[in-house]
């Protein structure tokens, strides 16, 4: 029983949950067991909850009173450690948080709670959602469970990690230029990325301000549906949020599973996006779920985007530059570490000393580029410039847009790389953003999820679908579509093959 | 710190032409903050808060929080900018101003760079002579307050020898506009007379329209003044200095006189000027040097991502135009007229900065002659000894209150004076003094006529000559009366009773 | 070749408070070099016609009413501080003037 509690998907759960099958204090405890048994290795949390166990009892104890609950009430889930919790640290995987327990809940922390979800912990990430790889985590790195010599994608590691390590059937992520989607791709899990405004930041310990987005990691687009629904809508508290009435995003996924929705569907194959440097068994997989798509109706075009040559530039100036204005509150006086040099000094020596010994080399590395790109002189030809991309890259959407109705690329250039291999090269690290950066820097939804396994190293590889602005259910309807139709060809879910890990009970 | 040599003012005049410029920072007297809903310590109902009390998350820049436009803010600004005579921008914006100081909680400002909400305006002013002289004004931008630094320890609470400082975030978002000037020239030897002309109509403005409770010593009107010089016969701007902090009306002439003897020594001596901050010293008038500008104003601005545009509609700013109250010159020429003051006794409340006060107490029912007589009179008295702004000491209210507690008979001038004495200390109302001290004039005829008899009966021959006619012998009654009384009977009322019972008894 | 030298590191470093042993800045120095040679080529196509966008979804107008809302207490303030006098965030001496 212990196993299939955590095996079964979100919405499996919820509806054994609501049935009264099971209670809440099962599931958290099975997934307490789980994480107790396997996050030795994994490292995917950084703090798990005391209060769980008591927040499902107390869900339990609503449902047989016989309250009227949430569609998710009573499932576990995990957050993101860059997202705010009043009862639990967050730390943004950063040295200088160490400890830090606000005094407020994220939006998107508040919402789960309102729905009775029941928080399991906080994943590892990043520091400050800065990395591909979880390998910047100022708390040592998360592994992949297909492979633990290998990493988990990032910034948001430890969520993908977590759900595909089956410690967590749900958990929360945030996507700057793709830390939801890359991890999902390199874990065989599933992740979403919102339009732009569609989940409230407030709460989320900012990287980039206009490109970051809250979104949900799962192990099926229903799931991750399910959670949109309960983390999206406006909210005051943020001032891009969008005030946009959504649709139910479960509804759409389960509108798409019967794969109706993919006939006459326009998928768009974005050429700049498929190229280069992808690895074979990357273009392979990739290919084939495309011609999976034609075979149930679809009709594929071949879309240009001329300007997204530019979008890795563009990013890594648009993200330092607010970055480095976004990381300057942690100055050591109001919250966070305080390092004070040998025999005391100025307040801004304080400062200094703080920000050197609690900022990793990536943070400082951004931090800086972004003071350089902001810097008096240099504006125009950086950040300016920058923003003049930006521009260039949402009428690339715009055109493609006429012609497709979703645009799809590999959600990452590679499988899941070894620790260590690009810590040294930052640009090679960057280049592994290519595929999802796009899709912040304008705005738009994207998902990634899982199309198979590379040959030539058993990883998993995914896909990412993109759609205009606020079309997000669109996304979900596409993305149940193609997933009924791969798991029909896989006899179950592609993370079904991964190894085992840690003891079975 | 040692005085500047200064060269005789009108010498300086002789061989230089003063070109000034002002920067007003004017705290909004809105209910919240600029960026949070925390209450607004620059609103009456919240100035005497304690440290850090009125506070919300983005006001200590904690991780997560997120800055929201004040829309009441927003209207004042537009309402101050159309005031100043100004264009009200089609689409403005928030821009970020990047340093590091403890009292700024973000470590950056939000603020106005590019585009302002107003610009290109011009402001009338009277001067002492009654001439009109026009302001350029280039702009007036929102941006918000930073916190309070108290420094602890070394001698002077100055920032200079304090072994440490404590930071209170109350002021921390605080809404400002801040309206700047552009050069101003043909000043010439009024330039210290303009620059008080020009922020007391500053205020006169943002209380006319009620946007600011204005008062200089709490430091809701903030003035820093740009003053340089040029040769007779130059052409070319010479260096200016920045001088901060100088927060009385009297200040601003003071500390422009200063400066332009100041600058007029270097430069005859063959000097130069440094382009600088300087701080002006209420004590002991004099400036001194601050921080020289260098690299290290490096703000980086960039357009604030967490905030979106004002774009404020036609039909707001007309809305607003209309509800603006009467610009000052025109408000001057009625109020004289109405209140049928002479041209001597109306430049009088004008060149003692007055005019509110005086035209509030009329509002509370005072009659304007007695309003401009205390004000001008025994307040303002009060106010140069104890160089302090005649404002600051009392309100309009209890001036009104005090002057129909002397029309009512209820107190001589002598004792109205000594319950002002009262109210300036603190000890509340006008009736609460005349109750707590005890000054009420004695109005009981019983008690009067006690007095009187006796007197009378200690003086026959001056009784007999007031039998006999002669009226004026009653002052030696009187005055014994008075004095019984110890002064706290009304004089006329004891002079009626006398002769009513020199005829009686 | 770039323009980054280990001086304009050590600026850069000193306006965002960040200190740096000379090992770092000398890293640092080759790293951003070799990062801004490959992203100066935004500046290819951002041509003068060219509008700049700042929020990916435009906007206007955004705004809260003047209504007093949420705020922490100087308790909870205070509760993360490194130090504080009871009501006040302490720092130590600050060098320089008032801003």
């Amino acid at each position: 029983m212990s196993t299939e509690l955590i095996t079964m998907s979100a919405a499996q759960l919820a509806e054994k949950l609501a049935a009264r099958e099971i209670s809440s204090v099962e599931a958290t405890q099975a997934h307490l067991n789980r994480i107790a048994d396997v996050d030795g290795d994994i490292h995917a949390f950084l703090h798990v909850s005391e209060a769980a166990l008591s927040t499902a009892a107390s869900v339990d104890a609503a449902r047989g009173g016989g309250a009227q609950l949430g569609p998710l009430a009573g499932v576990p889930v995990a957050i993101k450690d860059v997202l705010c919790t009043f009862d639990m640290p967050s730390t943004s995987g950063s040295k200088i948080l160490e400890g830090y327990i606000p005094p407020y809940d994220a939006t998107v922390v508040r919402k789960l709670r309102e729905a009775n979800l029941v928080p399991l912990g906080k994943t590892n990430m990043d520091e400050f959602a800065m990395g591909s790889s979880t390998e910047h985590s100022a708390y040592g790195p998360t592994k992949n469970p297909w492979d633990l010599e290998r990493i988990p994608g990032g910034s948001g590691g430890g969520s993908a990690a977590a759900v595909s390590a089956f410690e967590a059937p749900l958990a929360l992520g945030s996507d700057t230029g793709g830390s939801i989607r890359q991890p999902a791709a390199v874990t065989g899990s599933v992740g979403m990325k919102p339009t732009y405004g569609g989940v409230s930041r407030y709460g989320a310990i900012a990287l980039a301000s206009s490109l970051d987005q809250v979104g949900p990691v799962a192990r099926s687009v229903l799931d991750a549906a399910l959670l949109h629904d309960v983390i999206g809508g406006y909210d005051p508290h943020d001032a891009t949020s969008l005030t946009d009435t959504w649709p139910s995003f479960a509804e759409a996924a389960r509108a798409g599973r019967n794969g109706e929705s993919l006939k006459g569907l326009r998928v768009g194959v974005v050429a700049e996006l498929n190229g280069e440097g992808f690895q074979a068994g990357v273009r392979q997989r990739f290919d084939e779920a495309v011609a999976l798509l034609a075979k149930a109706g679809a009709e594929i075009v071949e879309v240009a985007a001329p300007s997204f040559e530019y979008a890795i530039s563009a990013y890594y100036l648009i993200l330092p530059a607010e970055a480095s204005s976004n990381l300057a509150k942690f100055d050591s006086v109001r919250f966070g570490l305080r390092v004070t040099p040998e025999g005391g000094g100025t307040v801004e020596e304080v400062m200094a000393a703080t920000r050197e010994a609690g900022f990793g080399p990536e943070v400082k590395r951004r931090i800086i580029l972004g003071t350089y790109a902001l810097s008096a002189g240099y504006y125009d030809a950086y950040y300016g410039s920058a923003q003049k991309v930006r521009t260039l890259i949402q009428r690339d959407f715009s055109a493609a847009f006429e012609k497709a109705d979703v645009l799809v690329s590999p959600a990452a250039p590679t499988t899941a790389f070894r620790f260590g291999e690009k810590l040294d090269d930052p640009l090679a690290m960057y280049l592994n953003d290519i595929t999802t950066i796009p899709a912040n820097l304008a705005g738009v939804p994207g998902m990634g999820l899982p199309i198979g396994l590379a040959p030539e190293d058993g990883l998993p590889v995914g896909i990412q679908l993109m759609a205009p602005a606020r079309e997000d259910a669109r996304l979900y309807t596409v993305g149940a579509g193609l997933e009924t139709l791969l798991e029909e060809q896989w006899g179950g879910s592609l993370l079904a093959q991964a190894p085992a890990l840690g003891v079975e009970r | 710190m040692s005085a500047a040599e200064l060269m005789d003012y009108d010498k300086a005049l002789e061989l230089f032409e003063p070109v000034l410029g002002f920067e007003v920072h004017v705290e909004l007297n809105t209910r919240t903050k600029m960026f949070s809903p925390a209450p607004n310590p620059a609103n009456e109902e919240f100035h005497a808060a304690e440290p850090n009390t009125l506070i919300a998350p983005v006001d200590l820049g904690l991780p997560g929080s997120l800055p929201t436009v004040n829309e009441t803010a927003v209207r004042y600004s537009i309402s101050l900018g159309l005031a100043l005579g100004c264009q009200i921008a089609e689409s403005s914006r928030f821009a970020r101003k990047n340093y590091f100081y403890p009292d700024l909680a973000k470590n950056y400002q939000i603020s106005q760079y590019d585009e302002p909400i107003a610009h290109d305006g011009q402001v009338e002013i009277e001067l002492e002579d009654g001439t009109l002289f026009q302001i350029p004004i280039e702009r007036a931008h929102m941006e918000e307050d930073a916190g309070k630094l108290t420094h602890v320890g070394g001698s002077t609470g100055r920032i200079q020898g304090a072994e440490y400082s404590l930071v209170d975030y109350n002021r921390a978002g605080v809404p400002l506009v801040e309206i700047v000037t552009r050069p101003i020239f043909g000043a010439e030897h009024l330039a210290p007379q303009v620059g008080k002309a020009y922020v007391s109509t500053i205020r006169d403005i943002v209380r006319g329209l009620g946007i600011s409770e204005a008062r200089m010593e709490r430091g809701n009107l903030r003035c820093d003044a740009n003053v340089s010089l040029r040769p007779r016969g130059q052409e070319k701007l010479g260096t200016r200095t920045e001088t901060k902090n100088v927060n009385s009306f009297r200040s601003v002439e003071r500390a422009v006189r200063y400066e332009i003897q100041r600058q007029a020594a270097i430069l005859a001596a063959g000097g130069t000027i440094i382009q600088e901050t300087r701080h002006w010293h209420e004590d002991t008038g004099v400036t001194s040097p601050g921080r020289p500008k260098s690299d290290a104003d490096d703000y980086r601005y960039f357009p604030e991502p967490d905030l979106l545009p004002v774009v404020p509609s036609p039909a707001l700013i007309e809305e607003l135009r209309a509800a603006l109250p009467e610009a000052p010159a025109v408000r001057r020429r009625r109020l004289k007229e109405q209140w049928g003051f002479t041209d001597l006794e109306f430049q009088d409340v004008l060149n003692s900065g007055l005019l509110v006060e005086v035209e509030e107490t009329a509002r509370f029912g005072a009659a304007p002659a007695q309003a401009r007589k205390w004000w001008t009179g025994e307040i303002a008295r009060i106010a140069n000894a104890q160089e302090v702004e005649a404002s600051s000491l009392v309100s309009p209210q209890h001036v009104s209150e005090l002057i129909a507690l002397v029309e009512n008979g209820e107190l001589t001038d002598r004792l109205a004076r000594q319950v002002l004495e009262g109210v300036i200390a603190g000890e509340g109302s006008p009736s609460d003094v005349v109750k707590s001290r005890g000054l009420a004039v004695v109005s009981d005829d019983g008690a009067l006529i006690a007095a009187i008899d006796e007197a009378l009966a200690s003086q026959p021959d001056v009784l007999q000559k007031i039998r006999d006619g002669k009226v004026q012998a009653a002052g030696a009654v009187i005055g014994a009366v008075m004095k019984a009384m110890k002064g706290q009977a009304d004089a006329a009322r004891v002079r009626e009773l006398v002769l009513e019972r020199a005829s009686q008894v | 070749m770039s323009e980054i030298t280990p001086e304009l590191v050590e600026h850069l470093a000193n306006l965002a408070r960040i200190g740096l042993t000379p090992e770092e800045v000398q890293s640092l120095t080759g790293e951003l070099g070799a990062i801004v040679d490959s992203v100066a080529k935004v500046s290819e196509v951002a041509t003068p016609d060219v509008p700049a966008t700042s929020h990916p979804i435009p906007l206007v107008n955004v705004f809260r009413p003047d209504v007093p809302g949420e705020t922490v207490t100087t308790e909870q303030a205070l509760a993360m501080a490194p130090e504080h006098d009871g009501s006040r965030f302490k720092v130590s001496a600050i060098l320089g003037e008032e801003q």
